[in-house]
């Protein structure tokens, strides 16, 4: 597919993608210059005109070709800079707006104005609003530094989210979260110097017309790729995301989980299919899957030997983030390149399913915290009584993430896996099959003890407003009916999406990832049953005893093997090889 | 050896640098200068570009020297906002080591999680 022709004018309906952008940035400086009181006001006013931005750009985009350019100040690439948005930032606008409202929506109950640490809930807002503008600018910036910038202002928004409470280990991973991403964007600025002196442009159309596998080339690609890795945590560059989830707030967790990786994936995806596609890549793209991979196995099994609902859910994004990168080699065509097809409409479903599902869940688990005062998993039994929508927006959000149909990721989990039959790459397949069943593990994991009965009714400190629980719910939903919406105007979805939605083949689909994902909840997880002592489980228990006994000595290696790689000298070689691997790879295909 | 070869080397260099001190060095405060070494090194060769474009008869490039003016701006707020956090750490807990334990779940904290 030959890359298309620049439009170097600004189409009718550009001036939305600047009003998306500014929007945002209005409200951040209307809420500094109204004062703490004020604030709620501000961003509930700014957020429906942000959905409805969205929304319009999604109306507009199938009228206007596909593509919506606005050209700065009329000069165009590449001297000036260009917004564009196709579906794909479609897509992305419109998801991150209704996270955000949802976010919003949480955390006006959480955060009050007479909270005791009184400039945290200003804060909250104003990084709320940062984090939505700073992803716009990704997802309609036409050149690499203006993704730079964006990179840098999300970043610069999200790292305070991590120590809102200003304690001194969330200060810790605060810290940590800004070198270690300051160090993943030194390395994409080093990329893009290199490109724009090769090509004189960073512009990312006419790069993609310029762009042959050079020397250079494959360098700035290596650099460039492995310090985006580094921001979205990828397996085994994820030092920070773990400690950065333990201390945040439920708000700033679900953002941080649901959009912040999401805006370096973004750039990620733009980089290698829209602005290098003719790059000898195949192999560096199994190299990117091979991580995904190991981000899916080596975060599920720490997830599941989670003592904090909290950071089982921070993990389990760490399986997730895996997940996104499977689409990599199965993009290939038959041509060698890229290719902006289905398994990139899969990948983007993914990250859409897991944006909504992820948000919805971590704030479903703070309201189980703000209820229990506490959120240890085995203290769980009877919640689901005590504190029923909680846990189940909990459940639908971790049955969407599943892939049971017609959710988000259940097509995505479609697309990719006939682009494994199409490319004959069946281990991928394998992959994906796996990740479903571990996705389910944990999930079934917690709630068999939420859903256990209980004898006494359980004390609550404090009961969550509805608004909350009604919140995390809408999103979960969503997330659930993903695979219902008309994808094709936006992404080359070439599946029907209600095609067998509630035949008979839809059945083992559904049984397969519960049986395996049942299977690894009991056998990798340590903690005891809340029915333990019941006679069925004892004669389940002494059948598999040994095997379980065997997972769990496994699973304590992957868990010590998870502290050595979150040492920072550890993560910081292993990002050096990750970029030495990948140009390797590169030079060695050209 | 001409002048864009010896910046470009001193470019290698302080990049060289900065990735070593930013990796091997514990201090906070010492990997906050590493990255500003680091970030030096690419706005060297940043300039480097510029002046290549010079020796394609145009003047000299404009565009780079755009870029690494915004690109100071950013790393000077990443180095101001890590350096406040750094403060902030050391006013709470007394060190500025990175490698404490792994925050706990918050004690006061009714309705975060």
């Amino acid at each position: 597919m030959l890359p298309p022709a620049p439009v170097l004018v600004t189409t009718a309906g550009g001036v939305l993608l600047v009003l998306s952008i500014a929007l945002p940035v209005a409200g951040i400086l209307l809420a500094f210059a109204f004062g703490e009181r004020y604030v709620r006001q501000v961003a509930f006013t700014v957020m429906p005109a942000g959905l409805a931005i969205a929304a319009a750009v999604l109306v507009l985009l199938p009228r206007s070709d596909g593509h919506l350019v606005y050209l700065l100040g009329a000069w165009p690439p590449p001297l000036g800079v260009a917004l564009r948005a196709d579906g794909l930032s479609a897509v992305m606008l419109a998801t991150t707006a209704v996270v955000i409202c949802a976010v919003a929506i949480f955390a006006a109950t959480d955060f009050r104005p007479q909270a005791a640490e009184a400039r945290a809930p200003f804060a909250l807002w104003i990084l709320l609003l940062a984090i939505w503008g700073a992803l716009n600018t990704i997802f309609v910036g036409g050149d690499l530094f203006s993704l730079y910038v964006a990179l840098e202002l999300l970043t610069f928004a999200a790292v305070p989210l991590v120590s809102l409470d200003g304690r001194a280990e969330t200060l810790r991973a605060a810290l940590r979260y800004l070198l270690f991403a300051l160090l993943g964007s030194v390395l994409y600025l080093l990329g893009t110097a290199l490109l724009y002196g090769l090509y004189g442009t960073l512009d990312i159309v006419l790069l993609s017309h310029r762009v042959s596998a050079e020397s250079g080339v494959l360098i700035a690609a290596a650099l460039m790729t492995s310090g985006l890795l580094a921001k979205t945590a990828l397996f085994p560059l994820h030092l920070w995301l773990p400690p950065a989830h333990a201390g945040a707030p439920a708000a700033a967790s679900a953002m941080l989980s649901g959009l912040v990786v999401k805006g370096s994936f973004f750039i990620l995806v733009r980089l290698w299919f829209d602005a290098m596609p003719g790059l000898p890549g195949l192999a560096a793209a199994q190299l990117l899957a091979t991580l995904g991979a190991g981000a899916i196995v080596f975060g599920s099994v720490v997830a599941l030997r989670q003592e904090r609902l909290k950071l089982l859910i921070a993990y389990s994004t760490l399986a997730q983030i895996g997940y996104l990168f499977l689409m990599f080699p199965l993009a290939f065509g038959a041509s060698g390149k890229l290719e902006n097809d289905q398994a990139l409409a899969g990948g983007l479903l993914q990250a859409v399913s897991h944006a909504t599902a992820k948000a919805a869940m971590f704030m479903a688990a703070g309201s189980i915290y703000a209820g229990l005062g506490h959120d240890r998993i085995t203290g769980l039994r009877g919640v689901a009584r005590a504190l029923p929508l909680s846990v189940l927006a909990f459940a639908i959000g971790g049955i969407a993430l599943m892939g049971v149909q017609p959710s988000g990721a259940s097509l995505a989990k479609e697309l990719l896996l006939q682009e494994t039959a199409r490319t004959g790459q069946w281990w991928w397949a394998l992959v994906l099959q796996a990740a479903g069943m571990f996705t389910t593990a944990y999930v079934v994991l917690v709630l068999s003890h939420a859903l256990a009965p209980s004898d006494q009714s359980i004390a609550l400190v404090g009961r969550a407003p509805l608004g909350r629980d009604l919140a995390a719910l809408a999103l979960a939903l969503c997330s659930l009916l993903l695979g219902l919406l008309p994808w094709n105007s936006y992404l080359p979805v070439r599946y029907g999406p209600t095609s067998s939605l509630f035949g008979i083949d839809a059945l083992p689909k559904l049984l397969l990832p519960v049986l395996g994902g049942a299977a690894l909840a009991i056998l990798l997880s340590p903690w005891p049953h809340p029915l333990g002592s019941s006679a069925a489980w004892k004669a389940l228990i002494r059948v598999a005893g040994p095997l379980r006994r065997g997972c769990l000595g496994l699973s304590s290696l992957v868990v010590s093997g998870d502290d050595v790689l979150r040492q920072w000298s550890a993560a910081g070689i292993s990002l050096l090889l990750v970029a030495l691997l990948l140009a390797a790879l590169m030079f060695a295909a050209s | 050896m001409s002048a864009v070869t010896v910046f470009g080397l001193c470019a290698a260099a302080a990049v060289g640098l900065g990735l070593y001190g930013l990796i091997a060095n514990p201090q906070p405060l010492r990997k906050i200068i590493a990255f500003n070494l680091l970030g030096s090194g690419v706005f060297l060769l940043f300039g480097i570009v510029g002046r290549r474009g010079a020796a394609a008869a145009f003047g000299n490039d404009p565009v780079p020297q755009a870029l690494v003016i915004t690109g100071v701006v950013v790393a000077f707020s990443a180095t101001a906002l890590a350096i406040a956090l750094l403060l902030r750490l050391f006013q709470i807990a007394g060190s500025t080591t990175l490698d404490g334990p792994a925050p706990a779940s918050p004690p006061s904290d009714p309705s975060g999680g």
